[in-house]
């Protein structure tokens, strides 16, 4: 009776966690992240604490004028982003289309993904020329990228049966869309898109680090100037600002469904 | 005598909620037209577009291809950063949900607490991050973990808090019948029910993590970024071609590795 | 003959106190309400129970028979009175302590609350998680004892077959088999049943009271069983509770429950047979 096994010894499992323990050493040696670096580290840091606190806002209509950039960009490049999302995302669905529109249409979409938004900032600051309208193009072909991707797989995941149905009443392929297709996937395309204009909001602070207009163009230069008592202050505002849009994403969530 | 028919009229939402709508379609508009009008566009920039975009692309093809092998040094540092920063905000990450998860924490006060730290982790870029820590740490790759795991920290740990919300109580109250301890009731209790949900956080987490690395370089975080930076500060199109090719075709393998594992795990 | 009286033997075994060997658990004027000036949903019970046999408690839903039992093992906060358990008041017993007194009773639930994703061994053992310290638990080295008697009880209920497998994948009736070993891994001196067959079949149902007598019996523990199936309460229970809005109005034999007791504990003549 003695000696029957309650469980069975996951080897994978241990295999795993044995391989992820070595894997952490050996890449903190490879990084260079010794304990002594850390520890110095601590010290600056105390040090730059000290110098980010007590935050300055005597320059607050600076700070204004580029939070209020910001959430420009941000508005207009959700927008347009989910805009153009509704029929890029339409021809992307493979249960929709032909496999020669959505193929074309899914590649774009990976595209516009894979590249960080900073990379396509730095590229239209570079084709455009410093601004905001920079910042907005990037965030722009950030937002179809991910409203996009995410509406064609909605899509595809719907029933068809109510399409079919729709189809069979002789309806046209607009009203087969606004009929069958829609009404399945409206809800998520709703969460999407505020998901994304919190996203882009958190974003139209960065691109101005690289010339795209808004805050990160201050908050860079406030760094660069080694002024970090402003910077504190830009940081707590932005924090502020992007607490405030995820509210209001939350309300339009509520809204509309 | 007629009799009055009564109309019955189908409507989706009730008054309130259309005026509610209706409110918020013209908000959302209204917003969209002011700040079309206030942000600044210079035309000449407009103008020259087509011809700056077309010069960028002769610029950067073809691309440098013997500078590869300080590309892909470079990237796989990238991608260790991305990796040892996911482990990182995940061990921070669990603490800070558990106190945020109202189920398992019935203090407000600390609920509340745990949650405007992970908000605050969120709304600072993983750009900015990385800002902050070469200025403590100096520019390298220690910067660079750092700055992907205080990003990653919100991120996990609300989804994980949310998570750990949406478990079934049944199980965990017959564990507290038991006279279980704290820690045992999260190990049979918890653990079980919110480890493919973790995995699944960890995995997609990971996915961003890697492109973020990719930039971090930018501000001197370590990984591609930096020779991406360089590249661009002496204007060496050509090398900065490789390097976006690189980060491509990185991006793209941690994409498909990320869905082979997840059909496999989840 | 039991005459079936209304409420009296309750009054005079808690009054006179008897030891806990008698009496192991004990009910003094228990009383509880959901928040302050919300009306009362236990209203002053008082009940002991004896060493051994199954007590069904039976009344309609709401009346607040849920709620006696989960304050028993103070899975609800009274408001106010005694539940002496082996002689230690649980009411106002600290963390510690209560948790030492839970692992002396066990509970099988209406939604049988298992482990899902762990498997059927693993949720049996489970009942000793009191007992085993955490970072044993965590590394799955029960001691030897402990697993063996894991699997005698998993072929008393007849689930030894299914060792292995994921609770997930099992029937109802077989889910509340090992939430009953689980239960009885705990080695209680009391068990509880919360609505323990409310989610199976008349079939089911039955195999799974049969099993609880048969623990009762094998154990000498007393089965506190809330049920509101009345035809099972009497073919099991060796006594019966009957409460209606909180008070307790019957207490006696099953025998001695007449269809005018049913009345006035469920209220209505239709659905009498």
């Amino acid at each position: 009776m003695t000696g029957r096994v309650a469980f069975r010894p996951n080897w994978a499992a241990r295999a795993g966690w044995l391989l992820l323990a070595v894997y952490v050493v050996y890449a903190a040696q490879i990084l260079d992240l010794t304990w002594a670096r850390f520890i110095v580290g601590l010290d600056q840091g105390g040090r730059f604490l000290g110098r980010l606190f007590p935050p300055e806002f005597q320059r607050w209509e600076l700070l204004v004028d580029g939070l209020t950039e910001s959430l420009q960009i941000a508005v207009i490049a959700s927008a347009l982003g989910i805009l153009i999302s509704l029929p890029v995302g339409l021809l992307a669905a493979r249960n929709l289309m032909p496999w020669w529109v959505s193929t074309p249409a899914r590649a774009f979409i990976a595209l516009c993904r894979s590249f960080h938004p900073i990379l396509v900032a730095i590229v239209f600051v570079k084709a455009i020329g410093f601004g905001a309208l920079a910042g907005i193009l990037a965030l722009v072909v950030a937002s179809v990228g991910f409203v996009a991707k995410l509406f064609a797989e909605a899509i595809e995941e719907i029933s068809m049966k109510q399409v079919e149905a729709v189809r069979a009443t002789g309806a046209s392929f607009a009203n087969v869309v606004t009929m069958g297709v829609l009404p399945q996937v409206l809800a998520r395309f709703i969460g999407f898109s505020t998901y994304q204009l919190d996203s882009n909001l958190r974003n139209s602070t960065m691109v101005g680090i690289v010339g795209g207009g808004g805050i990160g163009g201050t908050l860079f230069a406030a760094f660069q100037r080694f002024d970090y008592g402003f910077l504190c202050a830009i940081l707590i505002a932005i924090i502020a600002l992007i607490m405030v849009g995820e509210l209001v994403a939350a309300r339009l969530r509520a809204t509309f469904q | 005598m007629t009799a009055v028919t009564d109309h019955r009229h189908w409507q989706r939402f009730s008054p309130a909620q259309r005026l509610g709508r209706f409110a918020t379609y013209l908000a959302l508009v209204a917003a969209f037209v002011l700040s079309l009008r206030t942000v600044e566009v210079i035309p000449e920039f407009l103008y020259d577009a087509p011809e700056q975009v077309m010069d960028l692309l002769n610029r950067l093809w073809p691309p440098d291809l013997a500078y590869a092998p300080t590309v892909q040094q470079a990237l796989v540092e990238t991608l260790h950063i991305a990796m040892l920063g996911t482990l990182l905000s995940i061990v921070m990450a669990v603490p800070v949900a558990l106190l945020a998860a109202r189920t398992i924490t019935p203090s407000k006060g600390l609920n509340w607490l745990a949650k405007l730290v992970l908000v605050s982790s969120r709304s600072v870029n993983s750009l900015v991050w990385a800002l902050l820590f070469v200025a403590v740490f100096g520019p390298g790759a220690l910067a660079g973990v750092l700055a992907i795991a205080f990003r990653s920290v919100g991120f996990v740990g609300k989804l994980l808090s949310e998570a750990l919300e949406e478990t079934a109580r049944g199980p965990v109250e017959a564990l507290r019948a038991a006279g279980a301890p704290w820690l045992s009731i999260m190990t049979k209790g918890y653990w079980p029910q919110v480890q493919p949900a973790f995995w699944s956080i960890a995995l997609f987490r990971w996915d961003i993590n890697v492109r973020e690395s990719a930039v971090l370089g930018l501000v001197g975080a370590g990984g591609i970024g930096l020779v991406l930076n360089s590249a661009m500060d002496l204007f060496q199109w050509d090398r900065v071609a490789t390097a976006l090719l690189a980060i491509f075709a990185v991006v793209v393998l941690a994409e498909v590795l990320v869905t082979h594992v997840r059909k496999r795990l989840l | 003959m039991p005459d079936g009286t209304m409420v009296g033997r309750a009054d005079t075994a808690a009054r006179s106190g008897g030891g806990p060997q008698d009496h192991p658990l004990v009910i003094r004027n228990l009383t509880k309400s959901y928040g302050a000036g919300r009306p009362l949903v236990l209203k002053g019970i008082s009940l002991a129970f004896e060493a051994r046999g199954v007590v069904a408690i039976i009344g309609p839903s709401g009346t607040g028979k849920s709620t006696l039992i989960r304050c028993i093992n103070r899975l609800v906060e009274p408001t106010s009175g005694e539940i002496l358990f082996k002689g230690r008041d649980v009411a106002r017993a600290g963390r510690r302590e209560l948790r030492h007194v839970r692992r002396r009773i066990g509970m099988v639930f209406q939604e049988y609350n298992l482990v899902e994703r762990l498997s059927v061994m693993e949720n049996v053992l489970c009942g000793r998680l009191g007992y085993v310290p955490a970072w044993r638990a965590w590394l799955r080295r029960y001691p030897q004892a402990d697993v063996d008697k894991a699997f005698d009880l998993l072929d008393m209920v007849g689930l030894s077959d299914f060792v292995h497998q994921r609770a997930d994948s099992l029937s109802g009736g077989q889910r509340q088999r090992v939430g009953i070993a689980r239960a009885v891994m705990q080695d209680p001196d009391l068990l509880l049943a919360d609505e323990p067959t409310s989610s199976l079949d008349p079939k089911t149902s039955v195999e799974i009271m049969e099993l609880l007598r048969e623990v009762a019996d094998r154990r000498a523990i007393p089965v506190l069983i809330n049920i509101h199936d009345v035809t099972l309460a009497r073919r099991f229970a060796t006594r019966v509770v009957g409460m209606s809005e909180g008070a307790v109005v019957y207490d006696g034999p099953p025998e001695g429950l007449g269809d005018d007791h049913l009345r006035t504990i469920y209220g209505g003549e239709d659905w009498l047979s």
